[in-house]
């Protein structure tokens, strides 16, 4: 072969890639929404459930998602950036810092459910929290940490460290050049971090599976140690234990979900890109 | 006259173990300009970074040594570094804008050293721009992006941002590095007016550029002062072989 054949053969083979990765990506959208459109309509994403759940619509489950990922924020975020924080701008380059940042890295790793069965033994049952939204919302909140305090690392460590001397040989102090150099640069990468966790938190199952997730509960949560549905179990539940269930109504549900999730992203996609263009250096 | 700086015995060793300065002596008179000039790798931004103690940032370093900053050790662990490094004012090789307008710039140091009165800080980003030769450059933009500033104006105005600090030394490492010659010598020009005021210790950008503006001259060599004299002993009658060699350009 030729150079320009190779060349050639190698651009289709990436780009191939490309297109096998992104296929089943666009059928799944595409298929959601072509199959639960007719069903999203005000009513459905306003009013419970009713017969048996066989009719009515979801706002139960759709509320019990929006406070639990609030929740999740409150929980996550401060915790997080003041670790990515610590790990990025105070903590030396040390035994102890190594450990840490390879815990976090495997935290990322550890599937959901082992969060989910965490959460029932520490915030349910040792904390006493019971199965609530407070007990939900942290062991999502925990979930979500590895991946938000990683993001909002990087994003710190890639503030061109030319501002920290500066600012510190302005007689700043090291919080002020932080608070005023660091940061303000920083947050478009944590911010993206913040919301890719919190996307990944609304749409998992098993972290509120035993913590917080009702069954069946039209009523909707009172204080932080009620029980609510949440969207994810909701549509588990309809897929596989309710006989008889619409189909439409499940892929109405899992349209609901899927555009809470993918709005995350575009949401993150949309600050980062708008918070880069105004950057100078 | 008691010296501004008297640097003593000061030795630094970085973490990878290269010893970097030895046995450093020298004292520094006010309103001086103390030049620090010598090949490469001499330690000559070393030095200046351990004056103003921006070598804390660097870990698992080794200094043995004094620097008496007014007769006070800067080492001493009472030393307000903050305080320290508002005192001795530093213009980096590259210019170095912070993100934000040219007057933010100029208002950053003020701002972090706890001032609010507008008017106090106008005044003051108007005269430190003035004695950095910018003024009447920028007067009508200060409200601009400082990086659409030339490489000129921007060296030009990070100086200004250490003067608006009013401090009592300022350190320039090599302040006209990448800059054609109009703006060098706008700089030095301003250097003269400046040492009226400020005592300044500078890295000069060349052998010839170090014999313009020096009072005062100390030559460095991998680590260690070959010869401090003045502006007369070392460009024209240096008593060292060496100095003699790299002033007259034999090796450098």
């Amino acid at each position: 072969m030729t150079r320009q054949q190779t060349q050639k053969l190698a651009a289709w083979l990436i780009t191939g890639t490309a297109v096998v990765v992104i296929f089943p990506i666009v059928l799944v959208v595409v298929y959601v929404i072509i199959k639960g459109i007719s069903t999203v309509d005000w009513e459905f994403l306003t009013q419970p459930p009713s017969n048996g759940m066989t009719e009515g619509g979801i706002f139960p489950a759709l509320l019990g998602t929006l406070i639990l990922t609030f929740g999740t924020a409150i929980a996550a975020i401060p915790l997080a950036i003041g670790a990515a924080i610590y790990l990025a701008e105070y903590a030396g380059d040390n035994r102890v810092t190594r450990t840490i940042r390879l815990a976090i890295v495997n935290l990322a790793g550890i599937p959901s459910i082992v969060y989910g069965l965490f959460g029932l033994g520490m915030f349910v049952l040792f904390l006493n929290f019971g199965t609530s939204i407070l007990a939900g919302a942290l062991t999502l909140g925990l979930m979500t940490l590895p991946v938000v305090i990683s993001t909002a690392e990087e994003a710190i460590l890639a503030v061109p460290s030319e501002f920290r001397v500066v600012s510190l040989s302005l007689g700043a102090s090291r919080w002020q050049t932080i608070r005023h150099q660091v940061l303000p640069h920083a947050l478009p990468g944590i911010i993206t971090g913040v919301i890719l966790g919190l996307g990944r938190a609304a749409g998992e199952t098993a972290p509120i599976l035993f913590t917080v997730a009702a069954f069946y509960l039209p009523e909707l949560p009172k204080s932080i140690f009620d029980q609510t549905m949440a969207l994810p179990y909701h549509l588990y539940v309809i897929a596989t234990q309710v006989p008889g269930m619409p189909l439409e109504i499940q892929y109405g549900t899992a349209l609901v979900l899927l555009f809470i999730v993918l709005s995350f992203t575009l949401v993150a996609t949309v600050i980062r890109t708008v918070m880069r263009r105004r950057r100078e250096w | 006259m008691t010296a501004k700086l008297s640097i003593q015995n000061l030795s630094f060793t970085y973490s990878d173990g290269a010893q970097a300065l030895q046995q450093i002596n020298m004292d520094i008179a006010p309103n001086e300009l103390f030049v620090l000039f010598g090949p490469s790798r001499a330690g000559k931004t070393t030095l200046l970074r351990l004056l103003n103690r921006l070598s804390d940032l660097l870990e698992g370093t080794q200094r043995t040594g004094e620097v008496l900053f007014n007769g006070r050790d800067v080492f001493a662990p009472n030393t307000d570094v903050i305080n320290l490094r508002r005192r001795i004012g530093m213009v980096f090789a590259v210019p170095t804008p912070l993100p934000g307008s040219i007057y933010d710039n100029l208002a950053y140091g003020l701002q972090m050293a706890g001032i609010r009165d507008r008017r106090v800080i106008s005044e003051r980003v108007e005269r430190s721009l003035r004695q950095a030769a910018l003024w009447d450059e920028v007067k009508d933009r200060l409200q601009d992006s400082a990086f659409a500033l030339s490489g000129g104006q921007k060296q030009r105005m990070c100086l200004a941002r250490s003067l608006a600090l009013e401090p009592e030394v300022i350190l320039l490492d090599n302040p006209t590095s990448g800059l054609d010659p109009i703006s060098t010598a706008m700089v030095e020009d301003s250097l003269f007016a400046l040492k009226q005021q400020y005592t300044i210790i500078m890295v000069p950008h060349s052998v010839q550029q170090a014999s313009r503006v020096a009072d005062k001259a100390a030559f460095l060599l991998n680590g260690e002062v070959v010869e401090i004299g003045s502006q007369q002993q070392i460009f024209i009658n240096p008593k060292d072989k060496r100095t003699e060699d790299y002033v007259t350009g034999r090796f450098g």
